[in-house]
This record gives C-alpha cells, structure tokens and sequence, in this order.
C-alpha cells in the first residue's frame, strides 16, 4: 500500500523534507511500520501522530492513500 | 462559528465589529468576551525579536473548528470567532482572536477560556522563534493555564 507522509516543525528540520511516500508490502500495516521505512531510529517519545488530519497513535492500522502526519508538540495561540 | 487561519496581519477588535455587522443579529447579545494573543518579545529568559509560525493546512482548521463546536455545546453561547495568524511576525503583533458571544457574561467567560485552552492544547502549529542574537529555536512546549481557582491564589 501506498501511504503519504507529512513532517512539520523541528521533525521537518531533522528530516529533512516536508514530504514523503512509503510503500508498505502486505494488507495489513500500522503507523509504526511506517516510521520504520522512514528511519532506522526509534521514534522520538514526544513525536505525535495523524493519520488524515486526526490525531491518533502508532498502532492505527493504515489503508493506501492514507495521509500520516509526524510532528513536535503543539504550540500555537 | 468562523474560523479563519490567514498569513494578512490580524487587527482584532476590527474583526469583531466585521463580525457584528455581518454576521451577528443586532441587539441579540449581551456581551462578548474576546482573548487576543500577542507575541512577545521574550521567553524563557531570551530576547525574542522575531517568530516564525507554521501550521498543518487542513488540520489546523477542523481541529479549531472541532474546540468552537465543543464550546458551543457546552454552554449557553450565540457564536464563536476565531482568527490565527501563520508565517511571519514581529513582538506586540496580534497572533489569535477568540470572540464569543453570548446573552450574559458566565457562559461567554468560559467557553472563550475553554476555546483558547484547547486550541493552544489541540491546534497543529508551531513556534519557531528568532533571539535578538539571530539564533533560531522551536518552541518545544506551551504554557499551561492553571485554572482560575489556582491563578486567582497566585494573583492575590
């Protein structure tokens, strides 16, 4: 399946792109298999997560197309 | 409820009368109660002379819109207005309106806290703040809002 991947913020920066695509063998795949085609480290503890512009975990499983989102802790107001 | 996240300048209390004359029924409110948040020219102990603010499109506006909603069920209020800059900005500009009208002042007192507390908690955008000495930093965490029984104690 093919997921589309967004980073902002200091992630963006450590990444150092806004954008990616993954494609990920099998029927069945979560958000952490996603970061695990993206690098070879561990997650970062504060990193959170979306999948289409909701806020959820790495455990969401994914279907293609989906948008899965990687950022900081929020700051605005 | 209107929401809007723009990169224009913010000038807020002309947001609120647009909002008044065009949208809102004359004579309906008793009052409004708004939060504007300004950009400051320090934080955590460093001068701060510009400030970058970056957003997640989209997301950024169904979550603001989903914290108004949530103020709007709660409690007795008639509408809600939202304006968030994004991009550039420079100490003392406005960064946020919240505007909520209500019949009488309680429920438009809580649910603007309520809206603010939860954009500033939920909202995707971030902070990348510029010192006087030209060094670049994110700003990793918000403040906290402690309520106001605790803010009262610490205030008197």
């Amino acid at each position: 399946m093919e997921i589309d991947v967004k980073f902002f913020a200091s992630l963006r920066e450590r990444m150092g792109r806004t954008s990616d695509k993954v494609t990920l063998d099998g029927d069945v795949a979560t958000v952490s298999d996603v970061w695990n085609q993206l690098s070879s480290e561990p997650i970062p503890n504060n990193i959170l997560v979306a999948v289409n512009k909701e806020y959820t975990d790495l455990s969401q499983e994914l279907k293609s197309g989906d948008e899965v989102a990687f950022f900081p802790p929020v700051t605005g107001g | 409820m209107r929401v809007v996240v723009q990169e224009e300048a913010l000038d807020p209390y002309k947001e609120i009368k647009h909002h008044e004359e065009t949208v809102l029924e004359s004579g309906k409110h008793g009052g409004v109660v708004s939060f504007v948040g300004t950009m400051r020219d320090f934080n955590d102990g460093e001068d701060v002379s510009a400030m970058n603010l970056d957003h997640y499109p989209g997301m950024t506006e169904k979550h603001i819109e989903q914290v108004c909603q949530e103020a709007m069920d709660g409690w007795d209020v008639m509408d809600v207005l939202v304006v968030h800059r994004v991009g550039d900005m420079y100490p003392s500009d406005p960064i946020v309106l919240v505007a909520v009208w209500s019949a009488h002042r309680a429920s438009a007192f809580d649910a603007c806290r309520y809206v603010i507390n939860y954009l500033k908690e939920r909202a995707p955008f971030w902070k990348c703040e510029v010192t006087k000495a030209g060094k670049k930093h994110w700003v990793e965490h918000n403040s906290k809002d402690p309520g106001v029984a605790e803010s009262r104690e610490k205030a008197v």
